[in-house]
């Protein structure tokens, strides 16, 4: 199978569905810059358009045209750049289908970037996917392999609801084998990344990596680390992961979010309560600080989770005083 | 890169016929409808078949009969919180709104949305919102989406002078405006937002006013004058194919913000001033002046709107309460299946 760079994943899925259905739109803010844009060229100036930095109009616009029946891909380079329009993307979107009693469908996709760590500070680095979680009628999408990105990409776009689709912006060179054609990862389904039996590690984005990391390190230790991929956050799929710790009997969680808007606080409560017979220890949860991500390069790699935070978090998870 | 602009190929439409009898008399009867539709869900208000927030729309009734019957049968509106009016004289059934404000399993939206979220398709109202200016991209995107297909579609959004002071207005207009989308931006200015003046909001008191740099279509009418509002809507939404345009109406809101609203913040309007203002007061006298219609036939237009009412109250008290199982259900639309 041919490897594909993550975000070329991400690409193929819009230019693949663009292809198949005449309604796919796409918008943003710099989206076309030159008339050799490869997405312009396709598919021209109607259905690719560059917008404003107006970011609440161009949200509510792209979810009024999925009112009257398109399917527009909103790109918004920047979780934060979310925050401008959190009206039309929490209290809009998601609830005009349930408010109208069913009558009506927003199927629009909105694409950002996150957690790139590298020096763009405070306002360009968050991990903010948990303020859209237990949004009723909001589904969120994080692809962690180039795979899965196109496959996520894919199904958010034929969707007929809102999406949330962040993609790691460290996994934007990220090569993966990735099927030709059509390829569609359902909602709702995790994915086992690395099979084990002594613990179970749930991890998203690049965190994934990191702890497909940890457990190659703890192997030598003779631990057998379990890591799962949610994949989407909305719809969370809890029954894979409760299986998991029904095998493993220990948990740890690893977020890049900051503890209480990370997905690991949820699925800790989630786990808690449906599988508390399972555990042998406490969950444990490695997230970042709470604090907003500092610029100065040490301290950005001090606040966030990492390799060695990781392989420390289950030997303690795992050690026979844990209980305490 | 200049800006990506979709020409409207198609033949402009012609503006409404000019009013007569019969548009008269259906313009009275549609703004005795909404009067008293209003005044009704006030009572059951105050009895608690209504709960929750109502925002009400008497003194404003001219606004909605003069913009939505001559909007064709494809077009679309949004409104926003004091939307009532606007889904009458759109053409949704009075015994379903009212139901729907009941809470009722019969209401457009099931029970599930309320005053300020109406919607009806079927009608084209296509919504309601109740965060101040939240429709006006809406209906961009609605106006974008007939610009695609090529439609002769219209999309009419109504808010008060309140919203003109979000940036949602200003991104809104300045995104209808570059890609020159078939909206018109209806604005019922009463001179309030909520409970303060227009002048503790802005410096600028003609809502025309502000949007004059983006170069759109527009015009202030006396926005109590049924016959002036709908002459000049007929004009804009006939050229709203060159682009968007904004018809700023001046009117007055006779009751609270909400009902409920002591109103503290202002004196009450004097009988004689309202007397001059009344949208329904100021067509009867031009109709029986004019010979359009005659007394006789202004009260049967009241009596007939009356009896809808009531045929509302019964239908909607009549009506059962959604079951539990209807909202997991609706939440989320099915997901295309692969």
């Amino acid at each position: 199978m041919r490897e594909l760079p993550y975000i070329a994943a991400i690409e193929e899925a819009i230019r693949q569905e663009m292809d198949r259905d005449e309604s796919v739109l796409l918008f943003g803010q710099n989206i076309a810059t030159t008339e050799n844009d490869p997405f312009l060229a396709a598919f021209g100036h109607d259905r690719v358009r560059v917008t404003p930095i107006s970011e609440t109009a161009e949200i509510g616009m792209a979810v009024g045209a999925a009112l009257a029946g398109y399917r527009p891909v909103v790109e918004l380079y920047m979780a934060e750049f979310m925050l401008v329009a959190m009206d039309q993307i929490v209290n809009e979107a998601p609830r005009f289908r349930y408010m109208s009693g069913g009558q009506v469908k927003v199927p629009v996709v909105l694409k950002a970037g996150y957690g790139f760590t590298a020096g763009w500070a405070g306002q360009h680095t968050g991990s903010i996917y948990g303020m859209f979680m237990g949004v009723p009628g909001l589904k969120i999408a994080l692809p962690a392999t180039a795979a899965d990105a196109k496959g996520l990409m894919a199904t958010a776009i034929r969707d007929d609801n809102p999406v949330v689709f962040f993609h790691h912006y460290l996994l934007t060179l990220a090569p993966g084998e990735v099927p030709e054609g059509e390829y569609l990862v359902p909602f709702g389904q995790a994915s086992i990344v690395r099979p084990g039996s002594d613990v179970t590690i749930v991890a998203t984005g690049w965190m994934v990596g990191r702890a497909v990391a940890a457990a190659e390190r703890l192997a030598g230790e003779g631990v057998s680390a379990e890591v799962i991929d949610p994949r989407t956050l909305a719809p969370l799929d809890t029954d894979t992961i409760i299986e998991s710790v029904s095998r493993t009997g220990h948990l740890v969680l690893v977020d890049q979010a900051t503890r209480h808007a990370s997905a690991s606080a949820v699925i800790a409560a989630e786990v808690a309560d449906a599988g508390f017979g399972y555990l042998k220890a406490p969950i444990r949860q490695v997230t970042a600080l709470d604090t907003p991500v500092p610029y100065s390069k040490p301290m950005e790699e001090y606040v966030l989770p990492d390799e060695d935070k990781i392989v420390d978090a289950v030997r303690r998870v795992l050690s026979p005083v844990s209980v305490t | 890169m200049p800006a990506p602009i979709t020409p409207n190929d198609g033949p402009p439409r012609a503006p409404a016929a000019a009013a007569g009898p019969a548009v008269a008399l259906h313009l009275l009867a549609t703004m005795w409808r909404i009067r008293l539709f209003e005044e009704e869900v006030s009572r059951q208000q105050r009895a608690g078949l209504v709960r929750g927030l109502v925002h009400l729309s008497v003194g404003q009734e001219a606004v909605a009969a003069g913009v939505c019957p001559l909007l064709r049968a494809g077009d679309l509106v949004y409104t926003g919180h004091r939307g009532h009016g606007h889904a009458i004289a759109k053409g949704v059934p009075m015994d379903r709104l009212l139901a729907e404000l009941m809470g009722r399993a019969d209401g457009v939206c099931r029970g599930l949305g309320g005053s300020m979220h109406v919607v009806d398709v079927e009608h084209g109202l296509m919504g309601a919102t109740g965060v101040v200016a939240g429709n006006l991209p809406l209906a961009v995107g609605s106006a974008l989406a007939a610009r695609l297909r090529g439609q002769d579609q219209v999309t009419a959004v109504f808010f008060g002078d309140g919203a003109v002071q979000a940036g949602y207005f200003h991104e809104s207009v300045n995104l209808a405006t570059l890609w020159r989308l078939p909206v018109v931006f209806v604005c019922e200015n009463n001179g309030f937002a909520e409970f303060t003046p227009r002048s503790a909001h802005t410096v600028v008191e003609r809502v025309s006013d502000v949007v004059a740099p983006y170069g759109l279509t527009r015009e202030t009418v006396d926005g109590n004058d049924v016959l002036a509002v709908r002459d000049a809507a007929s004009a804009l939404a006939a050229a709203a194919g060159a682009g968007p345009a904004l018809l700023e109406c001046l009117t007055h809101r006779l009751r609270g913000h909400y009902e409920g609203d002591p109103q503290k913040y202002r004196e009450a309007i004097s009988q004689a001033e309202w007397q001059e203002k009344d949208p329904i007061a100021v067509l009867r006298r031009r109709g029986l002046a004019s010979g359009w219609f005659t007394e006789e036939e202004t009260l049967t237009a009241e009596r007939t709107a009356a009896e809808a009412v009531a045929g509302a109250v019964r239908f909607a008290s009549a009506s059962a309460f959604p079951p539990a199982d209807l909202m997991e259900q609706l939440v989320y639309a099915p997901a295309e299946a692969p």
